[in-house]
Order: C-alpha cells, then structure tokens, then sequence
C-alpha cells in the first residue's frame, strides 16, 4: 500500500474526475469532489513525511523501468509543492459549494467541480512526474481545465479574458513542447534524470541552447514573469467567486515549481545561469515585475484585480530569489512559493466571501465590511498583513530570506527597493484595510451579514496557517534550505 | 511563578484586559472598572520584576525561532524596565482620567477607545522587554497600528488627516529606513539580540556604523527628529487622554527608548565614541532640541505648544545618546522618566481645561487660574520640571546632561541646552502666568467660583504633579536602577 502511494496520489482525483461528471447533483458532486482532494492531501502528507529525512520516492508507472518507463520520483522540492496544492486546493473546494450555490445549476456544478478535479489531478501530474514530456501533457490538461473554469464566470469579460489566457497559454505551452522535443531530438531520452545525466556533453549544442530559450520563455508566460503577466490580472479578476483563490494558489505556483526543476536539475545551474546567463536576464525583468506591478496594485479600485496584480509583484519576488543563485534566494523563492500560495489563496477566499454577501468586488462596495461582517475581514486583515511581509506571519519568513539573500551578494541597492516594494505593499493593502474598517458602510450594505460558516473556516485556517508558518518554518524554510543546499551543493 | 512568566504576562494581561472589556460594552461601570483592575495588575507585575533585575539578572523568554539566529523572545533589562514601569504606572492614573474625561465630554466609541488603549500598552510592554532588535520592531508597528483607531477618534476629515499624516509617517520611516538598518546589522553581525557592549563592534567600520546610525534614528519615526517630527502634531487630534498617555509617554518615548536601547545594546558607547558614528544624529538632534522650542513659541493652541514641546524634549534623549558617555547615557534615561512625568501633567491639565471650559486657545485662557487653581497649578509644577528647575524631577535630567556634554567637550551643545531651556521657559510659563495674572475676558460671564474639571480629571494631574516634586527628592530610588544601565553600555 505505502510503495503505491505515488501512483495512488496521481490517480484518485484523475479518476474522481469522470465519475464526478456522472453526478445530476451538484452537491454530491461537491462531496465526492471534496473527499477525493482532501484524501489525497493525506495521501500528499504521508508522502511529505517519508522524504522528510532527504530521501527519495521513486515509482515506476507499470513496472517499466526508467529511462524507458515513465517514473514518479518525489524528493523534498516536489514534496512540498504537493502538499501546497493538495491542501491549498482541498481548502478552497471545501469552501466552493457555498460560493456557488444560487449561482449555477446543479448540473453545471457537476461539470464545474469534474474541471475542478482534472485541473487538480494534472497539478499533482506535473508535480510528481519525472518525464520531460509529461509534464507537457499534463500542463496541457491543467491549462485547458483553468481556460475552462475561468470561462465561468458570470461577467462576460470572463470570456475574453479566457481566451486571452488561453492564447497566451498555447503560445507558452508551444513554446515548451518545442524546448522538450529539442531535448529529446539531441539527447534521445524524456526523464529528467537521465537528461540531465547526458546534457552535459551537448552544452556547446545550438538546439539545446535553442531549448534552454524556448523553455524559458515559455515557462515564463506560464509563471507570470513579468512583462508576460499580460493574462494573469483579468483571468484572475474574471475567474469566478472562489475559484482565483484556487488559481492564484496552485496553477502560477507548480509553473514556478516546473521552472525550477528544469532550470536547476535538468538543465542545470552550471548551463543555465553559468554558460547562458540566465540571471542577467531574471533579475532586472523580476525587479521590474516587483516595482512595476506594486505599482499598479496601489492605483486598483477593484480589490480583485489589485490583489492579482500583486500576484505579478509576488511571483517577480519568487523568481528574483530562484535568480539570486544564492543559498538565501533559493531557500526565500521557494518558501515564498509555498507561503504566497497561502496567503493569496487565503486572501482571493475572504474576498469571495465578502463578493458572495455584496455581490461586488469594488472598494467603494467594501466600505464598512469590517463592522458588518468582522470576522472575514479579521481573516483578510491577518494575511493582508502577511503578505505584506510583518514579522510573526508566514510573508516574514521569505521576504527576509530574499532579502538576506540580496545582502549576500552585496546587492545594498537592491535590498532598498525591496524594502520600497514592501511599503507599497502597505499602501495596497493598507487601501483596503482602510476602505472596509474606517469608512461608513453604504446603506445599500446595511444588513449584510458575516459569511456563511462553511466560507468562514477556512479563511480561518489560511489567516492560522499564515501566523503559524511566520513562526514555525521547519516545513516551509527548513525544507527550503535543504533543497537550496543540494542544488549549491552539487554545483 | 517565575520571571520569565512574568515577562509573558506583562503583555498578555493587558490584551485580555482588552479583549475583556470590549464583553462589556454595554456597562460602561463595569467596563472601566476592568481597564483600571488591569492597570494595576500590570504595574503590580512590572514591579515584582524588580528584584531580580536590580540583583544583576536579565530573565528572558524565547517565543518562537522562525529563522535560525532570529527569534521572537522577551528579556527584562534596567532600561526596559524602567519603560515600562513608566508606561504601566501612569496607565493607571490615565485610566482614571480618561474615566473622566470621555464621561466628561460625552465622547462615542468609548469601548473600542479602551480597548485600542489596552492594545497599545500590551505593545508597549512588548517594547520595552524585547530581547532582539526583531521583536522590537514587531512590537514598535503593533504600537503604531493599534494608535491610529485613537488618532482618528473622532472620525471627521481633521482627524482623518491627522491619522494620514501619523500612518505615513511612522510607517514610511519604520519600514523604509529602521527595517532596512535591521536586516543590513542582522546581515552584518548574524545576530539581533541585544547584548551589553553592542553586538556590531567587530563588524562595522566608522562609514558604515555611521550610516547605520544615522538610518536607525531617523526610521526611529517615533522619536519625532526633524524632519520626520510632523506626525507628532498631527496625532493631536486625538482624544487628550491619548495625547497625554501615547503622545507624551508610551509612543515617543518607546521611540527614544528604541534608540537608546539600539546604541546601549547594538552599537554599545564605545563604538559610538570611538568612530564619531552618532555625528549626523547629535547634530540632527541638536538643530531639533532648538528649532522645535521656537515653533512652539508660536503656537498659540495649548496641546499643539505642548506637541512641539516634546518634540524638542524627545531630542534632549537622543542627544544623551549619541554623547557616548556614562552621564549622557544616565541623564538620557532619566530625561525619558521626568519628562514622561512632566508631561503627563501637561496634557492632564490641558484635557481638564477643555473639559471643563471647552478651551484650547492659550490666549482665551485668561484668568482662568482663579476658576482652576488646581489644574493650573499642576501645570505650573509640571512646567518647571520639563524646564528642569529644582526642586523638580526633570532638574537632574538636565543636569546629567549638562554633564555629559561638558565630558564630551562639545560645547555648542552645552550652549543649546541652556538656550532650549530659556526657550522653555518663554514658550511654558506664560501659560500658567496669564491665567493667573491676567484679568479674565469676559468677567461677567461664567462662574468666578471654582469650577473644577471633574474629580477624576483632576486628582490624577495632581497626583503626577506631586510625582515630579517627589521624584527631585527621592531620586535616590531610581538611581540605583539607572545606574545599572551605563555599566551595560560599555561591557566587552
């Protein structure tokens, strides 16, 4: 049982999925939708535990032996990434039904929540797999679920913001599959392994270099990283009620995830950033993403799209850690990626319990939401005020790592703008904060009442799990530093 | 119950006391009769801490360690011992007298008042026994966000401005340079906790140190050194009970207190002497001590003089500090408990006043004397000692830092000082003077009689009054825990 855990973990929500489709109910759907990712954030936590101490899990799908098979292998990176979506995922479902009740039939629920599972399950796909190509196939399922979920949305904006995402997401998904073929068509093998086993001896080779490009730049639009943010603000502002909360949590994140597998195990660090220089590249795009987008943010008068745009300010942090190349930056992008998942997944889930009572995500609409209804807002306010970066929260944590991290190299300079994107980042969210506690309620919004308890709780969980991450980091920055130490390590 | 639960609870008393009272909005009697029982049972605590630290001991408590070498952890020391027995100690009587004066004047909002005022002395504590720079600051914003709901008390557009400028202030000068100073001394030294001696000396050379400074006092918001001082007037706006015990005691002075702690505890004197790091910050702080007294000549509004009147105070701090020398350092933490003090009285008067004859003009307060012996006699107590004339508390403040300049040879401060105190005299004794002196506006009108603020408004400045005289003749007392602090400053 325990050696098929891997598989078990990959194929519960995948085969959940159809079954779910099958359900006239929506709430059935929702209860079979849920069971399914909450066992499999069990399953993600045992997995999380047995390579706690640096081990590997290694699974061969079918019995086929790698390089020809195609295998699962989970080491602390993967781990952790895994138990980010399950758990991240599993919260926000768990909050879904209340959020789309009244708002769909119950039939389209079914079909809403079987999306739900396949974008899911192709998360946990490219988390696991240890085959170049198929992460491909199940960034291709992940993407085409999202395009879906977001299409949703009751705006009609959500529409075109779909297909804007979906244009941007072909291109970068393109871009990908041409990076893995070419890796493939010189090399003649798919596990990572083994690629980055051979790589080494075709460095001088113009398609691998034409690969490394390709990836990059594909990964890129898939991550977010500026100025390829283009599709993230309206997906996010578009996708509909609960569901940012899911895709700011996961879809961005196992991007990033992907980037750094490919870039520091498969390519590795000596051919990307020695020989390509890849940091001369990532580091004044990521600081541009920082400043650039914080900056957007604080002129936002939708708290949607302002906390998208901080999405693009936050994933530009995530990459300028990866780009810092140091044991700090290495250890805050990918804690970083963990505790934003949170907090933002946190913060878009309070928001759509907030939509779900004034039906508005614009700031005059949230005026005086704190009296009315102060238990989301204090759930708000405590990861508003993580995200910002206040020691005692999980943002704490990875902001002073990154920081360290600039330290390190010397980059003084640096440090300050990143202490100046904090500040506007209490100005963004000091602009909502301010909005719902300190001004009058329209009289429109005088009876609404606090969020149903089943929004509530977990909004609660994401605010507790922000404040317990901020003060113990075993598993975010412990399991961080390990996984930086191996990769510097090696190099 | 040992010492360091003790420290645990110095912060946590006052937060249940809040979370308690804000159950009982409905009973106002019951409401502040909480407040005042958590008063007193956190100056009942910060005093049982006494004997352990007067015989040598830090007791400290570490909370949490979230990045290795930088943990969230309490620690009782002379100096943050003496903060906080300043701040819990006068939340008593300012309990009682916002009792009074919110009763007095019929102001909305009492609970979440109280409870904001619990707040922000559980950050104050927090202040005062941080054992690192990092949970030092934690505290310090806690302090800033839990002050602004008073600030803006009144909720109309002043009072919405005021509470800008305060945010904006404080925030941008925390975050922007006392954070970045942080990480830069954590990157440097690998640590943040506060030692005697100072934790940068092998790691610093003269340029940095001084740049390390220099960004340490001014993030220092708080500690109101020009140009960074306007949000200490604008806070004004606030209730008075909030002006007298936040923006005369517990806010600025946790704002001096974090400079002092940072050179007694980061730097250590000697470093400070020897490289000339505090330069920038003791010029800064002299042009401030100065400049900030003339300002305050020309306001004519009584809690807006006395906003400007601390600024320049504030600075006598400061300067102490940056003398890096044992009797700069001793007549900086003594300035910090005499003015609190001093004060204190001050705006108590300055509340009673409006209280009780809604005045806030110092040239409407003619004659007033004779309705309000009382009141404007505590004032003039208390502007003797915030000048520093004996027989007053804040005469030895002063004089120690007289001393230390004279040590340190800086002469041209030595020349501020007494020019500041001539000032002080010009700007603070003719409002006392008036009132008594002067004929009344109108002497038809209102009663000639006595007519008092209520008894709660005015027993409390005239208990701090009779504690700025009693402080000039038992400072004995206090010297033995003040004396501790210097020898911490310069241990290797």
């Amino acid at each position: 049982m325990i050696e098929q855990l891997p598989a078990i973990q990959l194929l519960l929500t995948l085969l959940a999925a159809p079954i779910c489709s099958m359900l006239r109910n929506g709430d059935h759907a929702w209860r079979l939708a849920t069971a399914a990712t909450w066992l499999s954030t069990v399953v993600a936590i045992m997995l999380l535990i047995q390579v706690w101490d640096g081990g590997v899990i290694s699974y061969q799908m079918g019995g086929w032996p790698p390089p020809w098979g195609i295998e699962v292998r989970i080491d602390e990176l993967n781990a952790l990434v895994l138990l980010l979506v399950t758990l991240f995922g599993s919260l926000v479902i768990t909050a879904l039904r209340e959020s789309l009740r009244g708002v769909m039939r119950h039939q389209r629920q079914s079909l809403y929540y079987t999306t739900f599972l396949l974008c899911f399950a192709a998360l946990i796909g490219i988390t696991i797999t240890a085959d170049a190509f198929n992460v491909f196939v199940f960034l291709e399922v992940s993407s085409l679920s999202t395009y879906a979920l977001i299409a949703r949305g009751r705006d009609r904006r959500a529409l075109t913001a779909s297909f804007r995402y979906l244009i941007m997401g072909t291109i970068g998904a393109t871009f990908i599959l041409i990076a893995i073929g070419f890796l493939y068509m010189v090399t003649g093998t798919l596990n990572m392994q083994d690629l980055s086993e051979r790589l080494p001896a075709h460095w001088d080779n113009r398609v691998i270099q034409a690969s490394l490009a390709f990836f990059t730049v594909g990964i890129a639009l898939k991550v977010a990283v500026f100025p390829l943010h283009y599709w993230l603000p309206n997906a996010y502002t578009y996708a509909p009620k609960a569901t940012t909360a899911f895709l700011a949590a996961t879809a961005t994140k196992v991007s990033l995830y992907v980037m750094i597998r490919f870039l520091f195990d498969v390519y590795g660090i000596e051919f990307a950033f020695e020989k390509m220089q890849l940091s001369t590249i990532l580091v004044p795009l990521s600081i541009a993403g920082i400043l650039i987008a914080s900056l957007v943010a604080i002129f936002q008068n939708d708290a949607k799209r302002l906390l998208a745009w901080s999405s693009v300010a936050q994933l530009s942090y995530m990459v300028l850690g990866l780009a810092l190349l140091n044991a700090s930056g290495i250890t805050a992008a990918i804690s970083h990626m963990f505790n934003h998942a949170m907090m933002k997944a946190g913060l878009f889930l309070a928001l759509a319990a907030m939509i779900y009572r004034v039906n508005s995500s614009k700031l005059h609409d949230l005026a005086g939401i704190g009296r009315t209804m102060p238990l989301t807002t204090g759930a708000f306010a405590v990861m508003g005020v993580g995200l910002i970066g206040v020691p005692m929260t999980a943002g704490f944590v990875s902001k002073w790592y990154l920081i360290s991290g600039t330290l390190d190299k010397g980059w003084l300079p640096l440090a300050a703008l990143l202490i100046v994107s904090s500040l506007m980042a209490v100005v963004y969210i000091g602009k909502i904060i301010d909005v719902a506690y300190f001004k009058p309620a329209p009289p429109q919004h005088a009876d609404v009442r606090e969020a149903p308890l089943s929004m509530l709780i977990p909004c609660w969980i994401f605010a507790l799990l922000t404040i317990y991450f901020g003060l113990d980091t075993r598993i975010t920055a412990g399991l961080a530093g390990r996984v930086a130490q191996s990769y510097l390590g090696v190099s | 119950m040992t010492d360091s639960t003790l420290l645990l609870l110095a912060l946590l008393v006052p937060l249940a006391g809040g979370l308690l009272l804000t159950l009982q909005s409905n009973s106002p009697n019951t409401r502040d009769v909480i407040s005042l029982v958590t008063a007193t049972l956190l100056f009942l605590i910060v005093l049982s801490l006494y004997p352990a630290v007067l015989s040598g001991d830090t007791p400290s408590i570490v909370l949490a360690e979230p990045i290795k070498g930088l943990s969230f952890s309490l620690e009782a020391e002379p100096l943050g011992l003496l903060f906080a027995t300043i701040a819990s100690g006068l939340w008593i009587l300012t309990t009682l007298y916002g009792m009074g004066y919110m009763r007095g004047n019929n102001e909305t909002n009492q609970t979440r008042f109280f409870f904001c005022f619990a707040i922000s002395i559980s950050a104050a504590m927090g202040i005062a026994f941080a054992g690192n720079l990092m949970t030092l600051f934690v505290f310090y914003e806690m302090l800033t966000l839990a002050t602004y709901p008073l600030v803006t008390h009144k909720g109309n557009e002043d009072a919405r401005r005021g509470g800008r400028i305060y945010l904006g202030i404080l925030m941008f000068t925390s975050i922007g340079f006392l954070l970045f100073a942080t990480l830069w001394t954590f990157n440097l030294a690998g640590t943040l906790d506060f030692q005697p001696g100072g934790i940068l000396r092998e790691h610093v050379g003269p340029g940095t140190a001084m740049i390390l400074l220099t960004l340490f006092a001014f993030g220092t918001g708080k500690a109101a050194l020009m140009p960074f001082h306007r949000w200490l007037p604008a806070a004004m706006v606030a209730p008075t009970p909030v002006s007298a015990l936040l923006h005369a005691v517990a806010v600025v002075k946790a704002g001096v207190f974090t400079i002092l702690k940072i050179t007694i505890y980061i730097f250590g004197i000697d470093l400070i002497a020897d490289t000339g790091a505090g330069t920038i910050v003791m010029w800064v702080a002299t042009f401030t001590l100065v400049v900030a007294s003339i300002v305050a000549l020309t306001k004519d509004n009584l809690k807006a003089r006395l906003a400007y009147s601390t600024v320049g105070q504030l600075s006598y701090v400061i300067v102490g500090a940056m003398l890096a020398n044992a009797a700069g350092i001793i007549g900086a933490t003594m300035q910090i408990a005499m003015h609190a003090m001093g004060k204190i009285t001050l705006f108590f008067c300055a509340g009673a006043i409006y209280v009780a004859t809604h005045k806030t003009e110092i040239s409407d307060m003619r004659g007033l004397g004779y309705r309000m012996p009382f009141t404007f006699a505590a004032f003039f107590i208390g502007s003797l000692s915030i000048i520093g004339l004996p027989p007053l508390g804040g005469s030895w403040a002063k004089w120690h830092l007289l001393m230390g300049s004279i040590e340190a040879t800086q002469w041209i401060i030595v020349a501020a000082l007494l020019v500041s105190s001539l000032l002080n005299i010009a700007y603070l004794i003719p409002v006392a003077a008036r009132a008594f002196y002067m004929a009344p506006d109108s002497p038809d009108k209102g009663p000639t009689t006595i007519a008092e603020a209520p008894l709660l408004c005015v027993v409390p400045l005239c208990i701090t009054a009779a504690g700025s005289v009693l402080l000039f003749f038992f400072g004995d007392s206090l010297n033995q825990l003040i004396s501790l602090i210097p020898l911490r400053a310069t241990q290797p």
